[in-house]
């Protein structure tokens, strides 16, 4: 392959020289999922951190979608530009088995809580990777029009009964959460859900669940989705972002309420890859942007919770809407009465396997 | 190119080199000369072209990632019989130790898990719950690895392990054809629940033969108006075949998404004249039909097109003759006017069917989940799955489909007849 | 074309059910690419005609959607660095299809057909597979990613329609040309740039804007071979309509929209000039 990419490097700068858009020596390029996300990264970490290290400019790149993919494309050509990529969990977890992200000492690396509580227990059993510094805790669950069902659902039964809840829903064109939420509604202990899953009979009888909404169901794939649906009166209820729900019912005030019935928890967080640029910084960044202040100061302007432990106290009020924060979180106790907590480990096994039934069992 | 042959005696230039020879040495130049001028661009789609679409089919069998992690394992492996019915020997227990102590250390045996979780699920986890302590593991090795996971003390678990460590596989084909191993080593398909991908190419030849039938269907007659009309009022129509095709496919498939959703115009104008009441709004978009009427829209012109240039080259004397001999409109068109244009229907079809079972913007924007094509899938493999394996075999598979095609295409029409309005 | 006056009933009938398919046909392709034009001076985020705008109402239209196209970030990097690819693809297609060009027109030329037949693939195999096949091979060879693997990516798919357009031009150039200029006493580079030059000229333009909008249009390689840094216009339109669809793609499309019509009048022009300069009748 030396040759080849020795051949390809002639041909390349031949072609154009130095317009390969290399980052400056400060230039640090951050990874993220852009829109709302990305502009609460920039006034809760990136503003303040370019404010006290005026030698940094921080560049945003809305990749984080394919993240994995370019990732690995990047990492095979040895030419990785990406400071630090914003990812799930489950993303996490491939990356790092994969030998893409970089494995990190937490207690070493992170601050510990105002109170002195090491990082790796503010952040307790959220670090689910080696390779993964988690910031915030998201939900999937659902939104449901108030003037377009006759009583409000109230339970993740309510979904998948078309009696109480007629029309059309949405759900996330992936098996991940839905098989969970089937089995739930079929009457499976939550606890006992993934031994289920891993019978042969679990998983048809989650499918056999699903089967008796399929006709119901339109499959989204982006979380700007089923705001858009809910808004346009295409579907009645509809699983998304927590985040995504909040800014449709309090910014765009669209007659649209939140049932939390087993929301499923999911986290997004930080990971250095491996082989990327300036170390130093990164790590430096990381320190700031991951500590209990900073963790609390995103949730001003977008409604996820905060990772550690120690932040949640500090959550304050939206910073244009004045709205209390706290009682939108996934983790407020109103809300969190029933939650699941996606099984990483287990996933990181069955998503092949299950996705390609998932698709064949769409595609039938 | 006539070299003098006629003559007697040996013609010779004024050098005084025989004439044949000379031009022989001209010509040679000649043909030099043209070689040298296509070398070039033969060089550049051979590096920037060829040469990826050769490391896809070498992507779509390689396997060196498990034979190099596990190296000690692999090579003692080849002298165990699977079918004996016994667990490999010590000594490969005491490698596969060795193995993963250097793979957990250089962070590579965790691929080689993923790379196996694609064969059976589960190996991801026992190789990650494996790996964390292989450094550990006290001789005897085999109860060692046994204790740590009982996944170990089974035979299937060491012939996917063996079978799988060769520096080729066919896996990625098989999974492809939704074909799998039996634990037992024999190949057949996979359940029902988890067939897939022939459902799916299926389902793109059969949307692919539809959208090339309906396209012929709508072309056909205006193509046929466009070369009877007078020029001048043909070439005015005709922009109306060749603005479309000259419009970014992007605007086409945003338009036809703003057309027929349930809150587009389509939608809304049937509501408006009463023709559906608001709650009966119809679903043309994010399902198979969106997918087809999309594409066949933005096909259109590649069929209008051939179809145009073979009916221009028909004498309308040719029609007129019939018809004075006595034959209907109807028969004249059968018998004589068709018949001449089955190589532009030929040319058209096969043109149009090419680039449909290859489409996937429109179908990823408008498909739905029974509208999108086999391409949507090898999109997916590459960049959400990261089994890039696979995504090349689906790419071959769909690759040689494609190559029969323009083989046929080249019999009906020939490679070089191709041409743009 | 009018009737005859001794059309029987039937024929008459199926004349007029022929001309309203055709009718309906031409509606069938121009109607999408118009239907978007008014849509995208809607006052409000929708895709749908609102009851101003019915009314040709000036309340209902505006320019917000052409205001935000021009100020934000996305969409202006995306607008330069579409151009930027696309202009240096099209200047290597264009040299490179054009000199391989001149070399397969040549009577002499062996395997000729195998040679046009390998030449032309980019464009006959699906770009899904040459998208993949450049992305993994790309990954390898470190440019995925970079702009001159986008460049080099998009002039491989450029150059068939180069190679095709100057041959055809070239099929219909007369070899007796270049020997009577020889035999005036040109040398062969002026013969070149005096004769050749300006006989294919209008094949290579033509052939350089079919490349230049075979990477303007792009989208599946830019996908997968580019990254963020260097989305393009498609780019930037599809991951915005997969994402939340504003009717800002429609003022790009509409603006898209006039770009194809400029390209469509160049063609033709050039077309009129070829036919000219070859001593046909300009139609």
């Amino acid at each position: 392959m030396k040759k080849i990419r020795q051949i390809s490097l002639v041909l390349g700068s031949a072609t154009l020289l130095g317009m390969t858009g290399v980052a400056n020596a400060q230039d640090l390029v951050v990874v993220s999922w852009g829109g709302a996300y990305t502009a609460s990264q920039q006034k809760a970490y990136h503003d303040p951190f370019m404010a006290g290290n005026p030698g940094v400019n921080i560049i945003n790149d809305d990749s984080a979608a394919e993240g994995i993919s370019k990732l690995r494309a990047m990492n095979e050509a040895g030419n990785v530009t990406w400071a630090l990529v914003d990812a799930v969990a489950s993303d996490a977890i491939i990356l790092c088995e994969e030998g893409l992200a970089e494995p990190v000492d937490h207690d070493a690396l992170l601050a510990p809580a105002p109170d002195g509580t090491p990082a790796s227990e503010d952040f307790g059993d959220l670090i689910v990777s080696d390779c993964f510094i988690p910031s915030i805790v998201y939900s999937t669950t659902f939104g449901y029009r108030t003037d377009l069902v006759k009583e409000p659902p109230t339970s993740i039964m309510d979904v998948f009964d078309l009696e109480k809840i007629p029309g059309k829903r949405s759900l996330e064109k992936r098996p991940i959460g839905n098989l969970e939420w089937a089995l739930i509604a079929d009457g499976v202990n939550p606890d006992e859900v993934y031994d289920v899953l891993d019978t042969e009979e679990g998983v048809d009888r989650a499918f056999a669940k699903l089967d008796t909404i399929r006709d119901e169901v339109i499959w989204w794939e982006k979380g700007a989705q089923t705001p858009q649906l809910l808004a346009d009166g295409e579907v009645v209820i509809g699983s998304t972002y927590n985040g995504r729900l909040f800014s449709v019912i309090e910014e765009e005030k669209q007659p649209i309420a939140m049932m939390w019935d087993w929301q499923v928890f999911d986290l997004d967080g930080w990971i250095i890859p491996v082989g990327g640029p300036h170390r130093e910084i990164v790590g430096e960044y990381l320190r700031f942007a991951t500590d209990t202040q900073r963790l609390a100061d995103q949730a001003k302007f977008i409604s996820y919770g905060p990772a550690r432990k120690s932040s949640a106290p500090l959550v304050g009020k939206h910073a244009t809407l004045g709205i209390d924060m706290g009682p939108h979180m996934p983790t407020a106790p109103d809300n969190a009465k029933n939650t699941l907590l996606y099984n990483y480990v287990w996933w990181a096994d069955r998503k092949d396997d299950l996705t390609e039934r998932f698709n064949a069992w769409l595609a039938q | 190119m006539n070299t003098g042959t006629a003559y007697p005696e040996i013609v010779k230039t004024a050098d005084g080199i025989p004439l044949k020879v000379s031009l022989a040495r001209a010509q040679r130049k000649s043909k030099i000369r043209g070689v040298l001028l296509v070398l070039p661009l033969f060089a550049f789609i051979l590096l920037t072209f060829f040469v990826p679409i050769f490391d896809m089919l070498f992507r779509s069998i390689e396997n060196q990632l498990v034979p190099e992690v596990m190296q000690n394992t692999s090579k003692l492996l080849v002298d165990w019989n699977d079918q004996s019915g016994k667990l490999p020997p010590e000594e490969v227990f005491a490698a596969a130790k060795l193995d993963f102590e250097k793979g957990h250390a250089e962070r590579t045996i965790l691929r080689v898990g993923r790379r196996l979780n694609y064969e059976v699920p589960g190996f991801a986890s026992l190789f990650r719950k494996t790996a964390r302590r292989a450094k550990d593991f006290e001789p005897p090795y085999q109860d060692a690895f046994i204790e740590r996971d009982k996944r170990w003390g089974e035979i299937d678990t060491w012939r996917l392990i063996k079978r799988e460590s060769g520096a080729f596989t066919i896996s990625y084909y098989l999974a492809a054809m939704d074909l799998a191993y039996a634990p037992d080593g024999n190949v057949g398909m996979r359940s029902e629940k988890q067939r897939i991908y022939l459902k799916l190419f299926w389902r793109t030849l059969v949307l692919s033969a539809l959208i090339t039938f309906l396209c012929l269907i709508l072309a056909y007659p205006i193509a046929h108006l466009l070369s009877t009309l007078p020029l001048r009022t043909s070439n005015l129509l005709m922009i109306m075949v060749l603005l479309p095709f000259w419009t970014s496919l992007l605007v086409r498939t945003t338009s036809w998404i703003a057309l027929l959703q349930q809150e587009g115009v389509i939608n809304d104008l049937l509501v408006g004249l009463g023709l559906l009441s608001d709650d009966g709004r119809l679903a043309m978009i994010h399902n198979a039909t969106g997918t087809i009427i999309a594409m066949t829209h933005i096909l259109l012109p590649f069929m209008v097109l051939p179809l145009y240039s073979i009916m221009k080259t028909i004498p309308p004397s040719y029609m007129r003759a019939a018809k004075n001999l006595g034959a209907t409109p109807a028969v004249a068109f059968i018998r004589v006017y068709f018949p001449n244009t089955v190589s532009g229907i030929g040319a058209g079809c096969i043109l149009v069917f090419i680039i449909s079972i290859g489409y996937y913007i429109t179908p990823a924007l408008v498909g739905g989940t029974d509208g999108t094509l086999i391409s949507n899938f090898i999109a997916y493999h590459m960049s959400i799955s990261l089994n890039w394996g696979l995504a090349a075999a689906l790419g071959v598979i769909l690759l040689v489909i494609v190559l029969m095609l323009y083989y046929l295409y080249d019999r009906v029409v020939g490679i070089d007849k191709m041409k743009f309005a | 074309m009018s009737l005859p006056a001794y059309t029987s009933t039937g024929e008459r009938i199926w004349f007029y059910a022929y001309r309203i398919f055709c009718g309906l046909v031409f509606f069938f392709l121009i109607a999408p690419i118009i239907v978007i034009i008014p849509l995208s001076f809607n006052a409000v985020p929708f895709f749908s005609f609102t009851e101003e705008m019915l009314r040709f109402d000036p309340a209902g239209y505006s320019l917000r959607w052409y205001n935000d196209f021009f100020t934000n970030p996305n969409w202006q990097g995306a607008v330069k660095n579409s151009i930027i690819i696309a202009f240096f693809s099209t200047i290597l297609a264009t040299f490179l299809g054009t000199v391989a060009a001149l070399g397969l027109s040549r009577s002499d030329m062996p395997f000729k057909s195998t040679i046009m037949g390998l030449l032309i693939s980019p464009m006959i195999v699906p770009l899904i597979i040459s998208a993949a096949g450049m992305y993994f091979f790309y990954s390898k060879v470190g440019l995925q990613g970079t702009f001159p693997g986008v460049i080099l990516a998009h002039t491989a798919l450029g150059t068939p329609f180069v190679v095709i357009t100057v041959t055809a031009t070239l099929s219909g150039f007369d070899q007796v040309l270049v020997r009577s200029a020889a035999s005036l006493g040109a040398n062969p580079t002026t013969t070149f740039f005096r004769i050749i030059v300006p006989l294919i000229l209008p094949g290579v333009i033509s052939g350089a804007l079919f490349a230049f909008i075979t990477s303007f249009d792009e989208v599946v390689v830019v996908l997968f071979v580019g990254s963020y840094e260097q989305r393009t216009i498609p780019w930037q339109m599809f991951s915005g309509i997969r994402e939340q669809i504003s009717p800002t793609i429609l003022a790009v499309a509409t603006m898209l929209v006039l770009v194809s019509i400029a390209l469509l009048t160049v063609l033709e022009l050039l077309r009129r000039r070829a036919e000219r300069l070859r001593g046909m009748t300009p139609q």
